[in-house]
C-alpha cells in the first residue's frame, strides 16, 4: 500500500446508476476523491427528448465493466485496499438500478467486502460533505429532474421528508418549459443563461407559497408559461425569450427559497444543504447565498459542489461512509427499489 | 477446471457449479420470485455447497439471450462483472441454443422458442448431427406465422423446446403436422449445468467489457429515431464526462 494510505483509512468502491449515468467512484474516508468515473448518455436521450428507460439500461450494460476498470485504475488501488462496496438501491428507474446493483453485489461478493445500500437522495445530500462534514440537526433541500424534497436530519443516520413536490420535480419543469422554449434536453442550464438576460414580466403564479405545509408544485406554473406561449402564437405575437425564462425561473426560485425559509423557522437546525441537478442554477445559489447572509447567519450553509451536483459515484461514497460505520448492510438477496422513499414526516 | 454457468434470461432461472468435468451443485427455479434477488444467494449457496471460494472459479458461462430484458440484463451484468473482477474468461451462448443441450437425440433439427407475446417469438433453427449443434437459422424475433411458414418448407422431423412452446402447440401442430415432435416437462427448462459443460471448451469472449446481451429487438423509440434518421449509424452516444 502506498504511503499516502494509512492503516485504518477506509475506502469504498462506490456505484451509481439510478437514471442515465453510470459512475464508479472510489472514495476516501467519506470526504476524499480518489476517482469518480461519469459515463453521461445524454447525448443518446437528446434524441428522444428525455430519458428512454431501456435505452438507458443498454447503455449502463456497455460501460459497467469500463466504469468499474477505470476508477479502480485512476484511484490507484486494488481490491485487496478496499474495505466496502457502495451501491444506490434507489429511487430511480428499475432497469437501470439493476444495472449498479447487479454489478455492485457481484464484485462485493467476489471479493468477500460488505455491501452498504444507499438511497440516491442520501448520495444527493452527502456531495456537501465533500466541503464539509454535516453539522447535525441539518435540513437539505433536494432539487433534481425527479426530486424536489425537503429533508429532516434531525441527526446522522435519520432522514424525513418535511415537504416534497405534489407533482412535477422542479427538474422536470424546466425541461417540459424548454421544450415550448425550443431547448434541447435537459434544458436547466440553457434556461438559466437565458434568463441571466431577461427580466420578469409575466408575473408566473407561485404555488402553495400561502399554504400551511412544505409541499411543492409546479405544474401550475408549468401550465400557465405553456398557456402564455400558445396564446401569443394565436396572435402572432413574439414573446422574449429571455424574459419568458427569468419569469419562470424568477417563481422557481421564489417557492423553493420561501419554502425552505419557512422550513429553517419551522425547525432548530445548525446546517442547511441545497443538493441535486438543480442546485447546479446560479439564480439558486445566489438567492441562497443572500437569504443566508442575511437571515441565518448562525446556520451553516453548504451547497453540493457544482461538479457533484449532477448524478455520480463519489456522493453515493460519501453517504456510505457514515453507514460503513453504523455498520448498515445489505444481504445477497438486495433488490432494487425504484420506489424507494425516506420516511414522510407530517408535523 | 471451475465453472459458474448462469440462465437467467427468462422465468426460469438456473445456475450450476461443475468442476474437473463433474457437476457439483446445481439449482433451478421457476418460482415467480425476482432474479435480482434470487441470484447471488443461489450462487452463493451452490460455492458453499462445492465448497469453492469466488477466486477459484477459472471460467463463467452466460446465456446472453435473447429473453427477457430484465433477465438477460441481471445474468449478462453479474457475467461480466464477475468475469471481470476476478480476471477469469467468460463465455456466452445464446439462450435459445442453451434449450437444444437438453435434447438427447441426434441427427434431429430443434427449434427452441420464447413467447415474446402479440403472436411473436424469439426462435431459431438448430439442428444435432454427431453430437455438435448447427445453427441454421439465426435467432430472431419473429411473427410465429410467418416462422412456422418458413419451417414447414423443411418437410423435415422438428423438436420443439422451451416452456411457452404450450402456447402454440396448436399453431405447430396445424402447421408441422406429424412431423412435430415435442419433449417432455422438466427437458424444457433450461439446464445451467449443460450450459457449464457446453460452454467448458468453447470460445471465450474476447473483449468481457464490451459485452452486451442480445436483445434482438431494438427498443421502440429507437426504431422511431432509426426511421427519421436513416443515416447516422454507429455514433457514440455515451461519454466521459
Ligand atoms: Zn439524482
Amino acid at each position: 500500500m502506498d504511503d499516502i494510505m494509512a492503516e485504518n483509512d477506509n475506502l469504498i468502491l462506490a456505484f451509481e446508476s439510478s437514471c442515465d449515468e453510470t459512475s464508479v467512484a472510489v472514495i476516501k474516508n467519506g470526504n476524499e476523491i480518489l476517482s469518480n468515473i461519469v459515463a453521461t448518455q445524454i447525448k443518446s436521450h437528446q434524441r428522444f427528448g428525455g430519458v428512454v428507460p431501456e435505452v438507458a439500461s443498454r447503455h449502463h450494460i456497455e460501460e459497467i465493466n469500463i466504469c468499474i476498470d477505470d476508477a479502480m485504475q485512476e484511484a490507484n488501488v486494488s481490491y485487496d485496499d478496499l474495505d466496502a462496496v457502495a451501491v444506490t438501491y434507489g429511487p430511480g428507474l428499475v432497469g437501470s438500478l439493476l444495472v449498479g446493483l447487479t454489478a455492485a453485489k457481484m464484485v462485493a461478493w467476489a471479493h468477500d467486502l460488505p455491501l452498504i445500500p444507499v438511497n440516491h437522495i442520501m448520495g444527493h445530500i452527502y456531495a456537501s460533505a465533500f466541503n464539509q462534514e454535516i453539522v447535525f440537526p441539518a435540513l437539505a433541500l433536494v432539487v433534481s429532474g425527479g426530486h424536489t424534497e425537503l429533508v429532516h436530519m434531525p441527526k446522522k443516520g435519520v432522514f424525513e421528508i418535511i415537504g416534497e413536490t405534489r407533482d412535477d420535480a422542479a427538474g422536470e419543469a424546466y425541461d417540459k418549459i424548454g421544450r415550448v422554449l425550443g431547448l434541447q434536453y435537459p434544458a436547466g442550464k440553457k434556461v438559466d443563461e437565458l434568463a441571466f438576460e431577461g427580466k420578469d414580466t409575466f408575473n408566473f403564479p407561485r404555488a402553495m407559497n400561502d399554504d400551511d405545509n412544505f409541499d411543492f408544485s409546479f405544474s401550475g406554473l408549468k401550465s400557465s408559461f405553456i398557456n402564455t406561449v400558445h396564446h401569443a402564437e394565436q396572435i402572432n405575437q413574439v414573446l422574449s425569450k429571455n424574459d419568458l425564462s427569468a419569469s419562470f425561473q424568477d417563481a422557481v426560485v421564489d417557492v423553493l427559497v420561501h419554502k425552505t425559509k419557512k422550513a429553517i423557522d419551522d425547525l432548530d437546525v445548525n446546517e442547511f444543504i441545497l443538493a441535486g441537478g438543480v442546485a447546479a442554477n446560479s439564480q439558486l445559489r445566489n438567492e441562497f447565498d443572500k437569504l443566508f447572509n442575511n437571515n441565518y447567519k448562525n446556520i451553516i450553509f453548504e451547497k453540493a459542489p457544482l461538479k457533484l451536483c449532477g448524478d455520480n459515484a463519489a456522493m453515493i461514497g460519501a453517504a456510505a461512509y457514515p453507514l460503513y460505520q453504523l455498520g448498515v448492510f445489505a444481504d445477497n438477496s438486495l433488490n432494487a427499489n425504484p420506489g424507494l422513499e425516506f420516511e414522510y414526516k407530517k408535523d | 477446471m471451475n465453472i459458474l454457468a448462469i440462465d437467467s434470461s427468462n422465468k426460469p432461472l438456473s445456475i450450476a457449479l461443475i468442476a474437473e468435468n463433474k457437476i457439483q451443485a446445481t439449482k433451478t427455479i421457476t418460482t415467480n420470485k425476482k432474479h435480482a434477488e434470487q441470484l447471488l444467494p443461489i450462487i452463493d449457496d451452490l460455492m458453499n455447497v462445492a465448497n469453492l471460494k469466488p477466486n477459484e472459479l477459472n471460467r463463467i458461462v452466460v446465456a446472453k439471450g435473447p429473453g427477457s430484458y430484465t433477465g438477460i440484463r441481471i445474468g449478462v451484468t453479474a457475467a461480466k462483472v464477475l468475469a471481470n473482477t476476478l480476471n477469469i474468461d467468460l463465455v456466452a451462448v445464446s439462450s435459445l441454443e442453451t434449450l437444444v443441450l437438453n435434447v438427447q437425440s441426434d441427427d434431429t433439427l430443434v427449434v427452441p422458442m420464447f413467447d415474446v407475446r402479440n403472436d411473436n417469438v424469439f426462435t431459431g433453427l438448430y439442428e444435432k448431427k454427431n453430437k455438435k449443434i448447427i445453427n441454421l437459422i439465426k435467432d430472431q424475433h419473429i411473427n410465429i406465422d410467418d416462422w412456422l411458414e418458413q419451417l414447414k418448407l423443411k418437410q423435415a422431423k422438428i423438436i420443439f423446446i422451451g416452456t411457452d412452446i404450450i402456447n402454440f402447440k396448436s399453431k405447430i401442430l396445424d402447421y408441422i403436422g406429424d412431423n412435430a415432435n415435442f419433449v417432455n416437462g422438466i427437458d424444457n427448462l433450461p439446464q445451467a449445468s449443460n450450459l457449464a459443460f457446453y460452454g467448458s471448451d468453447k470460445e471465450v469472449v474476447k473483449n468481457i467489457n464490451e459485452l452486451t446481451p442480445d436483445y434482438l429487438r431494438l427498443t421502440k423509440a429507437e426504431v422511431d429515431w432509426k426511421k427519421t434518421h436513416p443515416k447516422e449509424v454507429n455514433k457514440k452516444y455515451v461519454e466521459k464526462a
